[in-house]
């Protein structure tokens, strides 16, 4: 290769330029720049091997951006994490340029100055590292045996996210959302881009799901205590993303119809107050502990201000609005001079709310900014906002040690103000007004405007400060209601979503299944009632067991000075007190009360396709003999008196898993229901986890002692769109796992002869039956509800 | 008989701090002898009330502290074995029908109901008690008067008074005292000067706007002046807040924490 002939100026970089034994005119034209900035960050090691590294960058074969961009960007990222990183940077290189992800390198070396910057130890950058390869592993794909292979088409859209990823996700994070996207989209191109590039709904919600901070879906319910306890006050919180928007900050607010906040807020980090006033307020958001490299100065020392802190100040200044603002006519103000209102009226509220509650003001300095005095040139930059903000720092912060005269002025006449009875908006709004005009500049119309330390993240957006005479407001519009087109989907209830156990990562996939709860159509109820004819025999060999059970096991009490028996044990007891010249117990009968049967049972049917299968050796489908016994159970169990519900599901991939709703607990045992029984049928798969997760919803509201559901099935949970077979059988178990976390005692009565070894990781030893001679069912089902329930 | 009386009385005036007119209702209620009930949550000052009426009225007062295995015989009396065969024995309510104490059953509904119906007699016109087992119909003495209280707060279906109870009754609705009051009696009581006071029942009144949202009561007046007298001994405001006020009522961490943090608002 012919090298570039350029002669650089100092000749120890020429020296390393020759070294280099670049052949690209673009690289020579940034090289001193680049060799300037290494040989003051770098130790001489250091650049012989970022030398090195460049050499092998170039001459690997994908042209000139790899080369150009390690050139660049290397020196920043040894500075953040130190030059040692570099070997094991460079061996995920070349294991990209040995498999067919060539294409990625570009991306990944793009991704490395945020990666470092964010991540900001060799150690967090190595587990990032680490990650790289695995994914291209997985993800590299080949066809049917041939030797050809295919690049990962996740990992360049992948590269191109770290940034904004590590932004909002801790490593292990990170590693997460990774993980899930491999495990589900491993084998679909196109879905792998979409979820790798943040495209798809369920890249975000993992992402969401995995970020750090504290969000507020979380503390909901602190927050609402906190409204109602200390301030009285309630009202529907709201969250908004904060992940995406990336132009344009949403700022909280309140309306009619709730409290909007953002959905998750990070600890703040007060900058150290030693190194200088002009970091000013913006602080730094941390990831949370445990993926934080620092390790945080405990909070309370007025250091750190918790998510859930900076969460309540946002309350509190939404709370100050709503109870000592007055909305004002706005259109007669300028945009600056409102400005100047709100800041003002900002302030007020606050010093209202620290007067209240004094522990505010620790709060409220700690996230306010620190305005500069000076830092803004009235020159060259708009500095109302600074004004403002200094002058609002200034009313909060008795120590705020600003000088200037004016502010010190309306510093006085603010708390001369509010000394007596707090003031009113409207009287400090001319206040501010005055302030406006006081200190008004020719500057201030200037379109550079001064925006540094001057927002205050706490504070709400002041919609509600201002009334407008003129109508016309989009914004009003945009919460409105608008009709809802009718669609076909929505003949039952709109879909109830459900997690769905990912056994291999021990994971929820989030919201993954979409149950439809209708209610069944309606048949001849008649045929139930010819049904039930048919077993009479077993019905009255039932109906004696049945009686045997009603008059529930009774209870002593013991301890009564009148009951109906005398109770010997403690009669003994008194007689010997008695004889022994003591005083004796008189309390020496015992009377006994009926204990209530006190049982919910939910019966969930499996109505898949394989019930239409004929039994062996008989006329009937498994679909004929279910209803059969499901019959007498439902009429057993109306005899008992139990409140007893029965749905049957079956699914259609995840985005379709019906629950049909057959009896209700509220609903007799009568036509309706038989009716909607005679008309059963089966179709479709087995997605059991999300219908026994429905029905325990019901179950769950149950008020009784025991809750019982009771599943019947022909065979193992399975669905169109599950390849892996194990995978629904863990979700049946997990879910088996949750129900007993509610209360709900699971059984399962299987039809299926060889059920054993996948039921028994589901239910559990004791927690099902298989029934091998399904003729038997009608027979065995309601014997099986009644041993059950004794 | 003098001294028996005698240790009922109460020498020293009890610390009440009235709300409203109950003193004077009171007094008439009593120059009529009927009947008293007081209802209220726990330690809002039922309890402190009737002891600061019978000291004013001068009369002799039996507490009984009801619970569920107190039967009737508890209240009456009852028949005991020494020595030398069977003597009776004057159950509290027997005793103060005889002297002329005021009766007061704490927290009635605790007591079971067949319990309760022993007083109907001493309620109403008759004013007497009879001792069915001694075979004794004692006429109650004219200083008698019988009080009783309960809280209402517990809400359970199984612990309510019945209607032929309550109806014998005159009541008293007691309820936490006004903000100002309450700084007032928790300053009284423990000697705190009235700005830790203050601040000691806004932490009650954060608790009490959570009734009904995971706490069934709110903080007591009880519980500020145990607040209030650790921090009197020299404890640290927000130690005593979270031990005396926090800790006792809640095992609830999202409410524990929104007191913690309302003691750290307060005690700044």
């Amino acid at each position: 290769m012919a090298d570039v002939k350029k002669v650089m100026q100092h000749p120890h970089i020429q020296a390393l330029w020759e070294q280099l034994q670049c052949g690209f005119p673009q690289v020579a034209e940034v090289f001193e720049e680049c060799m300037a900035e290494a040989l003051a960050s770098l130790t001489k090691e250091g650049v012989q091997a970022y030398v090195e590294s460049a050499r092998f960058l170039g001459r690997m074969g994908h042209g000139v951006e790899p080369i150009l961009i390690f050139l660049e960007r290397w020196p920043a990222v040894a500075e953040a994490v130190g030059e040692s990183a570099l070997p094991p940077v460079m061996d995920c290189v070349r294991r990209m340029w040995k498999s067919p992800n060539g294409k990625a390198i570009v991306p990944f070396l793009q991704s490395l100055p945020a990666a470092a910057r964010r991540l900001q130890s060799q150690e967090l950058l190595q587990r990032y590292l680490d990650l790289v390869p695995d994914f291209m592993d997985r993800t590299t794909g080949s066809i049917h045996g041939i030797h050809t292979t295919f690049p990962s088409p996740g990992l360049p859209e992948f590269f191109d996210q770290v940034p904004f990823l590590l932004g909002q996700l801790p490593i292990q994070g990170l590693k997460n959302w990774v993980e899930y996207g491999i495990r589900n989209y491993g084998g679909h191109p196109e879905r792998q881009k979409d979820y790798f590039s943040l495209q798809s709904a369920d890249s975000r919600a993992v992402m969401q799901r995995e970020r750090h901070g504290t969000l507020l879906a979380d503390v909901e319910r602190k927050l609402d205590l906190y409204l109602r306890g200390l301030w009285r006050d309630g009202d529907h919180l709201v969250p908004y993303s904060t992940g995406f928007s990336e132009l344009r900050k949403p700022v909280p607010y309140y309306d009619k119809l709730g409290i909007r906040l953002p959905d998750v807020y990070d600890d703040f980090i007060l900058p150290s107050l030693a190194g200088g006033g002009g970091v000013g307020g913006e602080g730094k958001a941390v990831p949370s502990p445990g993926a934080s490299r620092h390790p945080l100065p405990p909070a309370g020392e007025g250091r750190v201000v918790s998510g859930l802190d900076r969460y309540r100040a946002t309350l509190a200044h939404m709370v100050g609005h709503r109870r000592w603002t007055e909305a004002q006519i706005a259109d007669n103000w300028s945009p600056f001079q409102r400005m100047a209102v709100e800041f003002f009226e900002d302030a007020r509220v606050e010093t209202l709310l620290i007067r209240e509650y004094p522990g505010l003001r620790r709060i409220f300095l700690a996230l306010h900014p620190v305005p500069v005095e000076g830092a803004c040139d009235p020159e060259t930059t708009s500095c109302l906002r600074h004004r403002l903000a200094t002058l609002s720092r200034a009313f909060l912060d008795p120590d705020h040690g600003y000088t200037d005269p004016v502010l010190l002025d309306f510093v006085q006449r603010f708390h001369g103000l509010l000394a007596k009875d707090g003031s009113s908006t409207s009287e400090i709004a001319s206040l501010a007004l005055s302030y406006v005009a006081r200190t008004r500049r020719q500057s201030d119309q200037l379109p550079n405007i001064h925006f540094k330390d001057t927002e205050v993240g706490y504070r709400d957006d002041n919609r509600q400060m201002w009334k407008f005479i003129e109508e016309g407001d989009e914004e009003e519009a945009f919460d409105q209601q608008r009709k809802i087109e009718p669609g076909e989907e929505l003949e039952g209830l709109p879909p109830r979503h459900y997690h769905e156990w990912d056994y291999s990562s021990q994971t929820y996939r989030p919201d993954w299944v979409s149950v439809y709860e209708a209610l069944h159509p309606k048949g001849d109820a008649a045929r139930i009632d010819k049904l039930l004819a048919k077993h009479d025999a077993l019905a009255k060999r039932l109906k004696r067991l049945l009686d045997l059970l009603k008059p529930q096991d009774k209870v002593r009490i013991r301890y009564q000075e009148e009951g109906s028996e005398l109770d010997l044990d403690v009669a003994l007891r008194s007689l010997i007190d008695f004889k022994g010249g003591a005083t004796p117990d008189p309390r020496i009968n015992m009377s006994h009360r009926t204990n209530g049967r006190d049982i919910a049972v939910s019966l969930l049917l499996d109505l898949s396709e394989s019930l239409n299968e004929k039994v062996a050796g008989s006329e009937q489908t498994i679909l004929e003999l279910s209803q059969e016994a499901v019959s007498l159970l439902a009429w057993a169990i109306e005899k008992l008196g139990d409140p007893f519900a029965i749905g049957g599901f079956h699914s259609n991939t995840r985005h379709e898993v019906r629950y049909l709703h057959l009896k209700g607990y509220g609903e007799r045992w009568g036509e309706e229901v038989k009716g909607r029984l005679a008309a059963m049928e089966a179709g479709y798969s087995t997605r059991m986890g999300a219908a026994m997760r429905h029905a325990a919803h019901y179950l769950e509201a149950q008020k009784a002692d025991k809750k019982l559901m009771l599943i019947l099935t022909d065979g193992q949970p399975s669905d169109v769109d599950a390849k892996d077979e194990r995978l629904l059988i863990e979700d049946a178990r997990q879910a088996v796992k949750e129900l007993d976390q509610k209360g709900i005692y699971a059984y399962c009565i299987t039809l299926d002869p060889r059920a054993d070894d996948y039921v028994t990781d589901i239910f559990g030893r004791n927690g099902y039956t298989v029934i091998d001679r399904i003729e038997k069912l009608p027979e065995q089902l309601p014997q099986l509800f009644l041993a059950l329930t004794k | 008989m003098t001294s028996h009386i005698e240790q009922f009385k109460i020498h020293q005036e009890p610390f009440y701090q009235p709300k409203g007119n109950e003193v004077e209702l009171y007094q008439a209620a009593y120059a009529a002898r009927l009947p008293v009930m007081l209802k209220g949550p726990t330690g809002c000052g039922k309890s402190r009330f009737v002891e600061h009426m019978a000291w004013k009225l001068g009369k002799p007062l039996i507490t009984v502290a009801c619970n569920e295995d107190m039967t009737a015989s508890d209240l009456v009396g009852r028949y005991l074995l020494d020595a030398s065969g069977t003597r009776w024995l004057d159950g509290p309510l027997t005793t103060a029908a005889r002297i002329g104490a005021i009766c007061y059953l704490d927290e009635v509904v605790e007591a079971r109901q067949d319990t309760t119906v022993v007083i109907h007699p001493l309620t109403d016109h008759r004013r007497t008690l009879p001792l069915d087992k001694k075979g004794e119909l004692i006429q109650a003495h004219p200083d008698f008067q019988l009080v009783i209280s309960y809280n209402p707060g517990y809400q359970s279906l199984m612990k309510d008074l019945k209607q032929s109870t309550k109806q014998r009754f005159t009541a008293f609705e007691f309820d936490y005292p006004a903000a100002e009051l309450e700084v007032g009696i928790v300053a009284r009581e423990t000697g705190a000067d009235p700005e830790t006071a203050a601040k000691l029942v806004k932490v009650g009144a954060v608790a009490r706007n959570l009734k009904g949202h995971g706490l069934d009561e709110g903080i007591s007046t009880r519980l500020l002046v145990y607040a209030a007298t650790l921090i009197k001994g020299g404890v640290e405001p927000r130690d005593a807040c979270r031990m005396a006020l926090v800790r006792p009522i809640t095992d609830d961490a999202d409410i524990r924490d929104t007191l913690d943090h309302a003691i750290d608002a307060i005690f700044a």
